[in-house]
Formats: C-alpha cells, sequence, structure tokens
C-alpha cells in the first residue's frame, strides 16, 4: 500500500552553501529499513525537480535510524545570492515528508 | 560533572533565554553563538565605520544584565561576540560589568592579511568551486579563520569570567570548557568528537528542546517559556542533553535525532579544528522526562588545515511581491510575472538571475507542492539579481504599476518599491594550520 512517509518519519533540514541538507528519521527504528529500501537518492532528485540544479547524495545513519541527503544546488544560489524565500532549505524535509512511499502492511506492525 | 549551556543560537536569538539559563537553575558554563557568516561582514562594515565597533552589539548588555548572578553562582561565559573586534567588546563588557574579569582570544582576523597569503601562493581556493580567491580580490570585505577550543579553553584558565573569541567555531564553545575542566588532551580524539557533537546539539539553541522541530510539534509543550538546551557533561565523554526544571519545550530522542541531523555533512567526517566526529557512533538513551544520554562517540585526527570564512561584494538584489485574490489568482499572478519579464526585456534589461515565487501554490516545494484548485489568493514575488545595481533599481519600478495597468485584483504593494539590497557572498577556504597563531589577552 502507498502512505506518506510523513507516517513514519520525522526529518529535519538546513543549508550549507548551495547545497541543502534533508535529514529523514524513522519514528521507530524497525522502520529504517523501510526508509533504506523506499528512500532513494534517485527518488529524492526526481521529487523536487527544477528545484535542485544538481546531484543528489545519499548517507546512512543506522544508530540512528536516519538518512542524510546532501542536495546539490537546491537553494538557487545559496546563502545571500539565492532570491528564494527558503535559501536555507528549511522547508525540504517537511515538503519530502510528503512524498507517497510503498509498504506491505505487515512490514509496519512488526 | 560539569554543567553547560547554550542561551544564544545566533545573533538575533531570544534575549530571554540565557538570562533565564542563569536564574531558573544550575548552570557552571554559558556559551553564546552570535556568528554566521554573513555576520562577519557586517561587523567588518561597523568597524570601518567606526573603530570602536565591530561586535555583537547584544553581548555587553547582557553581561551587564546577568553579571551579579554570574558572580554570586561562579557562572562563566564563553561567548563568540567579538566579531572583527573583540578587544572593544571586551572594554565595553568591562564598563557595564566592571566586576568581572575578562578574557579576549585573538588570532582568528586575517582580513589584512590575505595579501601575503596570496603572494606566498596560499590561493585560498573556494572550497566548493575550486577557483582561487584571486577573482574577487579587490572585494573583499572579511576574512575569518575558525579556531578550536583550546584558545578558548587557554582563555578560561587564566580564572576569566567572561571569554571573548571572534569567529570560533560554534561547537568549540562547547568542548572547550570540558577540556579546561576534565584536563582532555587535544589528541584524545574520542573525547574532542564527543564535545564537539554536544556542541554541535546544543549550537542552535532551542533547536534540540522542540524548537523547530517536526516529530509531534502539536504537542510539545509551553513553547513560550521553551527552555533552552544544558549539555550535563561527564569526564568520559558521555553527556546528557537535557534544560530547566519547569521549562517548556521538550527533549526527546526525537528532538535530539532531529538537531544531530541539522546541516550536516558526510555523517562520518564532520571535519573541525580539533578533530573529525563520526555521527554514525553516537548511541542515545532515554534517560527520563527531558533527558537524553548520549555515548559511544568515536573521532580521528583533524586535517592540517584550518577553514577560513572570506565575504567579499557581490552584487545587488531586491526583492518585490503584489498579491491577486481569487477567482483565478494563480492565473493573474503568472500573466504578470510574463508582463513585467516581457517589460525588463524590452527595456533591453539583462539579469543574472530573475527567480519568481507564487506563494500559497507553491514557493516553498515547487513541484512536490500539492496542488490547490482554488486559491484564496496568491502572493506573487518576483526577485533579480546582478552585479549592475542601476539594472536593479530599473527593475524595482516594474511591479506598481501592475496594480493599475495590469490583470484585476492586484493588492499588497503598501510599502512601496522593493528595496536594492548589497549581496555580500561568502567564500570558504582552507589554510594550513600553522599561519594561525592565537593568543589569550586578560583585558585590563
Amino acid at each position: 500500500m502507498k502512505i506518506p512517509l510523513s507516517k513514519i518519519a520525522h526529518g529535519r533540514s538546513g543549508d550549507k552553501g548551495d547545497m541543502s541538507n534533508i535529514g529523514i528519521i524513522a519514528y521507530d527504528e524497525r522502520h529504517y529499513p523501510i526508509l533504506v529500501r523506499e528512500v532513494t537518492a534517485g527518488r529524492v532528485k526526481q521529487y523536487y525537480g527544477e528545484m535542485f540544479d544538481g546531484k543528489v547524495e545519499r548517507y546512512e545513519l543506522p544508530n540512528l535510524g536516519a538518512l542524510n541527503f546532501l542536495c546539490y544546488g537546491a537553494l538557487g544560489g545559496g546563502g545571500t545570492l539565492s532570491l528564494r524565500i527558503d535559501a536555507q532549505g528549511k522547508t525540504l524535509a517537511a515538503g519530502l515528508l510528503g512524498m507517497e512511499i510503498d509498504v506491505d502492511e505487515s512490514e509496519l506492525s512488526r | 560533572m560539569i554543567r553547560i549551556a547554550n542561551g544564544q543560537g545566533f545573533w538575533g536569538d531570544w534575549l530571554e533565554a540565557p538570562v533565564r539559563l542563569v536564574e531558573d537553575g544550575r548552570i557552571d558554563y554559558l556559551i553564546l553563538d552570535y556568528l554566521a557568516e554573513v555576520t562577519m561582514s557586517i561587523v567588518q562594515k561597523q568597524k570601518q565605520a567606526d573603530p570602536k565597533l565591530g561586535y555583537a552589539r547584544d553581548f555587553p548588555p547582557l553581561i551587564g544584565r546577568i553579571a551579579a548572578r554570574m558572580k554570586e553562582r561562579g557562572v562563566k561565559v564563553i561567548a563568540n561576540a567579538g566579531g572583527v573586534n573583540p578587544l572593544a567588546c571586551a572594554d565595553e563588557v568591562r564598563r557595564l560589568a566592571p566586576q568581572l574579569k575578562v578574557a579576549v582570544v585573538l588570532g582568528d582576523d586575517v582580513f589584512d592579511r590575505i595579501g601575503d597569503f596570496q603572494a606566498r601562493g596560499i590561493e585560498l581556493r573556494n572550497l566548493d568551486t575550486n577557483e582561487p580567491l584571486r577573482e574577487v580580490a579587490g572585494e573583499i570585505t572579511s576574512a575569518n579563520a575558525y579556531i578550536g577550543a583550546f584558545p578558548l579553553a587557554e582563555a578560561l584558565a587564566t580564572g576569566a569570567d567572561v571569554v571573548i573569541a571572534g569567529r570560533s567555531t560554534d561547537t568549540a564553545l562547547a568542548l572547550a570548557p570540558m577540556i579546561h575542566a576534565f584536563g582532555w588532551k587535544s589528541d584524545d580524539y574520542d573525547k574532542m568528537a564527543a564535545g564537539t557533537i554536544a556542541g554541535h546539539i546544543v549550537e542552535c539553541g532551542a533547536q534540540c528542546t522542540g524548537g523547530n522541530c517536526i516529530a509531534d510539534w502539536k504537542t510539545i509543550p509551553d513553547f513560550a517559556n521553551i527552555g533552552y538546551p544544558i549539555i550535563e557533561a561527564h569526564e568520559d565523554g558521555s553527556f546528557v542533553i537535557t534544560k530547566h526544571g519547569g521549562t517548556g519545550g521538550r527533549v526527546s530522542i526525537d528532538t535530539v535525532k532531529e538537531q544531530l541531523l541539522y546541516e550536516l555533512g558526510d555523517p562520518k567526517r564532520y571535519i573541525g579544528p580539533d578533530c573529525i566526529a563520526d555521527f554514525t557512533t553516537v548511541r542515545l538513551r532515554d534517560d527520563g522526562p527531558n533527558r537524553v544520554h548520549v555515548s559511544g562517540i568515536r573521532g580521528a585526527a583533524p586535517t592540517e588545515f584550518l577553514k577560513v570564512s572570506i565575504s567579499y561584494l557581490y552584487g545587488f538584489k531586491a526583492t518585490g511581491t503584489l498579491v491577486y485574490s481569487w477567482p483565478e489568482a494563480l492565473e493573474k499572478a503568472k500573466a504578470a510575472d510574463s508582463i513585467v519579464r516581457m517589460r525588463l526585456k524590452a527595456l533591453g534589461l539583462q539579469f543574472e538571475e530573475i527567480c519568481t515565487e507564487y506563494f500559497g501554490a507553491n514557493a516553498c516545494h515547487g513541484p512536490a507542492a500539492p496542488p490547490i484548485p482554488h486559491p484564496a489568493e496568491i502572493m506573487l514575488r518576483i526577485g533579480v539579481r546582478d552585479k549592475n545595481k542601476k539594472s536593479v533599481d530599473r527593475f524595482t519600478r516594474e511591479l506598481i504599476p501592475l496594480v493599475l495597468n495590469g490583470p484585476p485584483t492586484a493588492t499588497g504593494y503598501g510599502d512601496g518599491r522593493p528595496a536594492v539590497r548589497e549581496v555580500v557572498a561568502y567564500w570558504p577556504a582552507l589554510i594550513p594550520r600553522g599561519e594561525i597563531t592565537t593568543r589569550v589577552e586578560v583585558a585590563q
């Protein structure tokens, strides 16, 4: 079945120059493998489409049940150069939590 | 065990937070983080206008306000409030709090040494783009090396009540009292990493105690009286994140995890002046209400370089807004954007960038935003950036006329035409460690 990522995860995002980092964290660490399977760098890049000029890299933090995405060229120039309202990428984690993921019901009850 | 509280996540954070941290319970050290990258260029300009300025001006009055309590309770303050003029900052602190001993850490400011570095072949290439600095050499507005915790610990060892630094790292403010109190050695990288990650967790103030927290935010109690974070640090490198009893907010595994992930790059290589910290070794444990125990942190030796933050004058920008009401609010805003672009083109104006956003539709999340079929109103926001100030200034004249000569129901122009703002950009680079020598002065 399809559920929004926000059902099983929370997160926080911020900036490093023109790169935004998006941290996505499983509420229940037993759901971390679902994040690893469903929330790939490619899907994040596709989800934000034209907003991201560059690549997306993913890093794993199994100790926190969390993934960290580095999104290059994601902030319209970044820092003081950017003309965007969210020049620091503060809202990008909340936005990504709206992405739909595929899960089996049994994975959630486990 | 020592208690280190952070009362300021940036210059402009809640003025009451540090006062409440000193008043509402026991702490040993109060750290205050004032500097962001852009801050340095702002304070550099202030110093050029008045040699007695160039630091975080909120800081001396704050110390004046809490000085009596600091003395009574033995609380020491460590702050990177010095900006580009830590000595002037110290003078003002001593004027407002004459009973306190003030120490200053100097040596981070390399604004006057850029030419010398370049003459000796230190190119200060941009960490992101790899371009050498000479591309922007004439327009530099500030240059500071990020210094680590040891110079701050040395300042604490003088018995100072207040330690003022310029561009120290945010995390060094927390690591320094641990080095001072526990006698940690610089090659004990696991402890350097533990103090650094403790600093990372608290460096944005209430962002680890319930502020800006996505997890169950509606159930977080009493934001109005949110407690700022306290590290209970132990000699073995483990620590507890907590806050004063009776304050609002929340410290939980969720709130701490969110802040651990904030502004994080490669989690195995969090590079700082004192170590490389490994965020994949952090172990969190619930330690009771509003207490999270942190342990297991591993670190490695730092690199041979220090980061230098250079700011330079880049150009100009302006952003303006108009509001269109229902019906067809988004269609009207899009038509207005296209009219503005046609008029700019007819004037022969070129911009490095033009950016249009539709507030209420998709300004924050772009294509990921859920569609809204009939928005009640949409705010059109158009921004331009260019090196040529005249072009940017001409753009600021092109929005308000649309109220009379464009699509219907435009409003929200009451603040007049947008202001042209100077863009000061940031140039991150590396410098060999040996180039930076710090020293501590106890202000007399």
